[in-house]
């Protein structure tokens, strides 16, 4: 009896651990609201199914437990059952999946007017790069990072003359405006990760990946690594800082261009022909 | 009517071959130590396996302590808990898990359970033993190298792994641990063509396939997907090896390290990735499948019922088998592999709990109109099922490439890996220790020892883990040395981790009390007699027990019926073994 006991306790503490936990999502900052949702969703129907099924087999310890002179039934298969039991949980996956994939699908579409944003990462730092007036990026490479050029600029490409770069300092973003976050690592894999945006992604040396997002709230958000990149891997933190745009523009026009950067570094850069 | 794989159905075929001598042993050293006799090879590869799993086990007390106490141990630092984590997380999936289900199980078991008088390869089958050992001696080795052990993470993902901001990148770390795995699987080849081989050519007269007890199935089957999974490792590793001592390029594109331009260049990390998890994902399943199996015989025969729906049971394990070589890449949701590749894991992931399903259900219903003894075995199999559901269940999270988002990489991808992996096999590893250990050592353990280590184990493991997936959830991240001021984790947090600190040290001293049993009924337990389970599978049918070499005396058993015949209608007892012909027990036609 202890047994049937203890597992209807596992079903009733589970569920109200659940639900009274302290323990939840951050409140969330970004545009994917329905990833939540999604989640939700698999919260439900894995709760269902997880009290149903440790419930039963509660049930049946209680009643077909042994007593002397008990005896097991003899029923090998039952063909009927197993098939209508198959195709419930088929359903119940492909109720969790679909909506998974529309939204997957709207994750990875990055919309037209998200403006691009890079992201260098290496250890244990972050830096950032914005476009400048010409709202391009230049061309960067691991090959040409150096103490001058920390992101490994182009210099022969003009576009990323007028390239904002902010060395390990704090990101900002405008309010309700796409971003398109671009990802660069220049030494071992990171992953740029702020759980109100409630997106992550990988960083890899020698390839760029991205996702978006668009923020919906003003306010400070701490940059974490997902990805172990060494000893240094829990102290790699940075700051998103979303803004209003008014206080966007003021902060913007602060920093510091390529150009200016080489120039105080005593390089100067030629531009290409 | 359906055809019901018991009872009368199909004739004895005669023996194909002459019933081979084997080598007997001449001396003490080659019956005990040197032996080609997979009864004692299993013993080997159980004992090596729980002696690494000990020091795992203390890995694990270490970073916990320090997760709970940050900077409280001053010989715990960042280096060193990397270190733990790494080691701890290797151990446990190659060197235990891995190891004792396929080697220590699988050689026990599946001659047994099939009617074979030993593997059909002994002497291949020793030396995977031996080399086995090897891989473990090269893996502790790092312990003692200069720089220690790696810290990479038990992914090794380069190219962190070979560079000098993780400990043993540019030391003996790095090395060590891949030459053992690339040691460990040579050995297990060997063992596992044995095994394989064994399944298909060594069975006893009148064992069909469709007649194997689905312990045999799951071993089986875990293995024929091992000998596809761990060559892709293999490669990965001899490849690492040569980017880090040849300076070769596979897995290293340019990189600036700590302000200098390394000599590589153009290689793929991810490519590295996708290798590892080709391995990593059907290595799940390596571990679940002979786990999926074993528990199925634990509950039909402590429940006196037959496997409920055993070919649907028999097609799950094969039809999981294969989907799992085609999920690898939903490890690598956020990895920066094309995006749109999650569209087909997700799916295929998603599919893959289907049969899984069918599984949980399968057990269940086995239970339904049972006739239960709560030996514990049966209690092990029942936490089992508890904790396998909860970690089947939340990586429909995981697999669902939009949700994974939020969640990987998190702390609850840690406790749902736990779970689902470690915990939910390693209980049904106990449950089958408590179920064969008479046969293997003609006593049985002691009973009240054995509730004091189910309960601690049991509860103690799920306080552990089900908790720690709302860390995730709150978006803690996985392998932080500390997790420092960070403005959305509250202080709260804090106190959880305490708790599951506390939990974790108590079920690792738990554990104290089952190494205590194994041995103190080694010598004062009670007789176990040939048949104490009153099961009808082959291995409690030995004329001897424990059984002698060659297991069956002069004459290799017939099998005349199914591993599921509990409670047949009209029988005199409630279990018919398997070599019963079928005019000594009930013979049925079934009809459903």
């Amino acid at each position: 009896m202890a047994v049937v006991l203890i597992l209807v306790l596992i079903v009733v503490g589970s569920v109200l651990f659940h639900v009274l936990s302290p323990w939840w999502w951050t409140p969330i900052a970004s545009n994917w609201t329905y990833i939540d949702s999604t989640l939700v969703i698999t919260f439900w129907i894995t709760g269902i199914v997880f009290v149903a099924v440790v419930s039963f087999m509660a049930y049946c310890v209680f009643r077909f437990r042994h007593k002397p002179g008990n005896q097991a039934a003899y029923e090998p298969e039952n063909r009927r059952l197993e098939w209508l039991l198959a195709s419930g949980t088929a359903v119940g996956v492909a109720a969790m999946l679909a909506p998974g994939l529309v939204v997957w699908n709207q994750f990875i579409t990055v919309p037209d007017d998200a403006v691009p944003v890079e992201v260098v990462s290496q250890q244990w730092l972050w830096n950032f790069r914005l476009p400048g007036a010409d709202g391009k990026l230049g061309r960067a490479e691991t090959r040409d990072v150096s103490a001058e050029n920390p992101l490994g600029l182009n210099k022969n490409d003009a576009s990323g003359l007028d390239d904002v770069i902010i060395e390990g300092g704090e990101l900002h973003l405008p309010v309700g405006k796409p971003v398109r976050i671009l990802l660069r690592s220049v030494d071992v894999l990171h992953d740029f990760y702020v759980p109100e945006f409630r997106a992550k992604m990988d960083m890899i040396p020698g390839m760029i990946t991205y996702f978006w997002f668009t923020p919906t709230r003003t306010g400070s958000f701490e940059i974490l690594c997902a990805e172990l990149c060494g000893v240094g891997h829990p102290q790699m933190r940075g700051t998103v800082v979303v803004d209003e745009d008014a206080d966007y523009q003021t902060w913007l026009g602060q920093q510091q261009t390529f150009t200016q950067l080489t120039a105080s570094s005593g390089e100067p850069p030629r531009p290409a022909n | 009517m359906v055809e019901i794989p018991s009872g009368s159905a199909g004739a004895i075929p005669a023996a194909e071959v002459e019933d081979v001598e084997l080598y007997h042993p001449g001396s003490w050293w080659t019956k005990y130590v040197f032996s080609q006799d997979a009864k004692i090879i299993a013993v080997q590869y159980s004992m090596t396996a729980i002696s690494i799993g000990l020091v795992a086990l203390v890995l694990s007390w270490l970073m916990r302590l320090q997760l709970a106490f940050p900077g409280y141990f001053a010989f715990i630092d960042a280096d060193h808990y990397y270190q733990f984590i790494t080691m701890h997380g290797m151990i446990m999936v190659i060197y235990l898990l891995t190891a004792l289900f396929l080697g220590g199980f699988g050689n026990y078991l599946i001659p047994l359970m099939v009617g074979a008088r030993d593997m059909v390869f002994p002497y291949a089958n020793m030396l995977s033993y031996w080399i086995y050992l090897l891989a473990v001696l090269i893996l502790v080795a790092g312990f003692f190298a200069p720089g220690g052990p790696t810290g990479a993470g038990w992914t090794l993902y380069p190219p962190q792994s070979v560079l000098s901001g993780t400990p043993g990148g540019k030391d003996w770390g790095i090395l060590l641990m891949l030459s053992s795995l690339i040691v460990f699987i040579i050995g297990f080849t060997m063992g596992g063509l044995n095994y394989v081989v064994t399944v298909l050519q060594g069975r006893a007269r009148g064992m069909t396939l469709m007649r194997m007890p689905l312990t045999v199935w799951g071993i089986f089957t875990a293995t024929v997907m091992a000998l596809l999974a761990f060559p892709a490792l293999f490669v990965a590793c001899v490849m690492m090896l040569f980017d880090r001592v040849l300076g070769t390029s596979f897995f290293m594109p340019a990189i600036v390290e700590m302000g200098t331009q390394l000599q590589h260049g153009g290689g793929s990390p991810i490519l590295f990735q996708h290798l590892f998890w080709f391995f990593g994902h059907p290595e799940v399943y390596i571990v679940a499948l002979p786990a999926f199996g074993i528990v199925s015989d634990l509950i039909s025969t402590h429940a006196r019922k037959n496997i409920f729906g055993y070919r649907m049971m028999v097609w799950a394990i094969v039809i999981i088998g294969a989907l799992s070589f085609v999920v690898w890449a939903h490890h690598m949701y956020v990895s920066g592999m094309n995006p749109a590749f999650g569209f087909f894991f997700a799916t295929t992931t998603l599919i893959i709990a289907v049969p899984t399903a069918i599984k949980v259900y399968n057990w269940v219903l086995t239970l339904w109109r049972g006739d239960i003894h709560l030996t514990l075995p049966m209690l092990f199999a029942l936490a089992f099922i508890v904790t396998f559901v909860n970690g089947g269940l939340t990586g429909l999270f995981l697999g669902n490439v939009v949700v994974d988002v939020p969640l990987s990489d998190t702390m609850f991808v840690v406790a749902h890996f736990h779970m689902v992996m470690g915990v939910a096999p390693i209980l049904v590893i106990f449950g089958a220790i408590y179920h064969w250990y008479p046969k293997v050592t003609g006593r049985m353990l002691n009973d009240v020892l054995g509730h004091i280590h189910f309960w601690i184990t049991f509860l103690g493991a799920y306080a552990i883990f089900f908790p720690m997936h709302y860390l995730g959830l709150l978006g803690v991240p996985r392998r932080y040395f500390e997790m420092g001021e960070t403005a959305f984790v509250p202080p709260s947090a804090h106190t959880l981790n305490i708790f599951i600190t506390v939990m974790a040290l108590l079920v690792g001293a738990g554990q104290m009390v089952f190494l205590f049993n194994l041995v103190w009924s080694l010598f004062r337990g009670r007789e176990a007699g040939g048949n104490p389970w009153r099961a009808t599978t082959l291995e409690w049918q030995t004329p001897q027990t424990p059984p002698a070499h060659g297991n069956w005396g002069k004459d290799l058993p017939v099998v005349y019926r199914w591993a599921y015949d509990y409670s047949v209608p009209g029988a005199a007892e409630d279990f018919i073994p398997q070599n019963v012909p079928a005019s000594d027990g009930v013979t049925r036609e079934v009809s459903a």
